[in-house]
């Protein structure tokens, strides 16, 4: 656990920082409002699609948020199989590629339907 | 791991215990402004704190593979999604007056009977067990890979089917009625269309 001690350190540094550097921006900046300021950045995107109703989203984005999560954790378990691979040998790499190709049939899929295209 | 008989017991916690706890009060209080606060962007941040606080509580029981995956996943996935999704969808800024969907009570005891379950559950499974909070990290990446993977086989399988349904499902629930990809045929006939203007310029000189 002491390891973390640096860590622990660091990450009071940076809260340190941001609250002293918000606070100060706020103590010490002109508040002035206007419109732009609240448009999307320059180089950002418009937001375009409306939320309908209640602020409901589009589905897409419930699709593009499915895919990233479901890659994400299939990612997450190379991590330890990738740790101690040389304790597991032949097995643990026949365990890992079939789980692979598992999730590569739901990827096949996903391209084949046209859940990777935007519109 | 080691049975209980020789612990120290509840009356003189060590420094991790009680850090245990703070960081436990801490992360309630967020989770219970996540759920209250009428600020979306609020809400998506609060949760960020809560997901955080559950890393850390994570990290203080030697869970460490476990810790680190919450922040990659959790925080680092789910919130940034939400939060793109708030971005992107001009999601109005500042209070909104129609986050609260009347169902309150009825979601408090939902939520109090889920964690009355749970605390039951784990207290049950592991009723005499204490785990060694000052050794090394007994869920390291390592220590977690080689369970995983020598004892826990049918689950880790299982799980790939089951990020398999959970794709498919998402496909069939957005993808509803949609045609399974566009065709060569509508390609082709859309060509001609991008050659329209060339053409009237063609007819006119």
């Amino acid at each position: 656990m002491n390891t973390y001690v640096p860590i622990l350190v660091l990450g009071a540094l940076a809260a340190g920082f941001a609250i002293f550097s918000v606070d100060m921006a706020r103590r010490t900046g002109p508040k002035r409002y206007n419109r732009a300021k609240l448009d999307a950045y320059e180089c950002g995107i418009e937001p375009t699609p409306q939320p309908a109703g209640g602020g409901r989203f589009p589905i897409k984005y419930y699709l593009t948020a499915m895919l990233f999560i479901v890659f994400d954790i299939e990612i997450v378990f190379l991590y330890p199989w990738a740790v101690s691979f040389d304790a597991l040998g032949l097995f643990g790499l026949v365990e890992m590629l079939l789980f692979v190709l598992t999730v590569f049939v739901a990827y096949a899929y996903v391209w084949r339907r046209g859940g990777l295209e935007w519109d | 791991m080691t049975l209980a008989a020789g612990h120290p017991g509840f009356m003189s916690p060590t420094g991790v215990e009680i850090a245990f706890v703070l960081v436990g009060i801490a992360t309630l209080g967020a989770a219970l402004v996540t759920v209250t606060t009428k600020q979306l962007v609020h809400a998506a941040l609060w949760l960020v704190v809560a997901l955080g606080g559950f890393a850390v509580e994570y990290l203080l029981l030697t869970a460490e593979f476990i810790a680190w995956v919450q922040v990659l996943i959790y925080v680092g996935s789910v919130v940034v999604l939400l939060l793109f999704g708030l971005m992107l969808t001009k999601a109005p800024i500042g209070r909104s007056p129609d986050a609260d969907s009347g169902n309150g009570w009825v979601a408090l005891v939902v939520a109090v009977a889920a964690a009355a379950t749970l605390v039951w559950v784990v207290v049950d499974a592991f009723r005499s067990t204490w785990v060694d909070l000052g050794g090394a990290a007994q869920g390291s990446a390592k220590v977690t890979g080689a369970i995983l993977f020598r004892h826990w086989v049918l689950p880790f399988e299982a799980l790939s089917v089951l990020l398999l349904a959970a794709l498919v499902g998402a496909i069939v629930l957005s993808k509803r009625g949609a045609p399974a990809r566009r065709s060569l045929l509508s390609k082709s006939e859309a060509l001609p269309m991008r050659g329209v203007p060339s053409e009237r310029k063609a007819r006119e000189s």
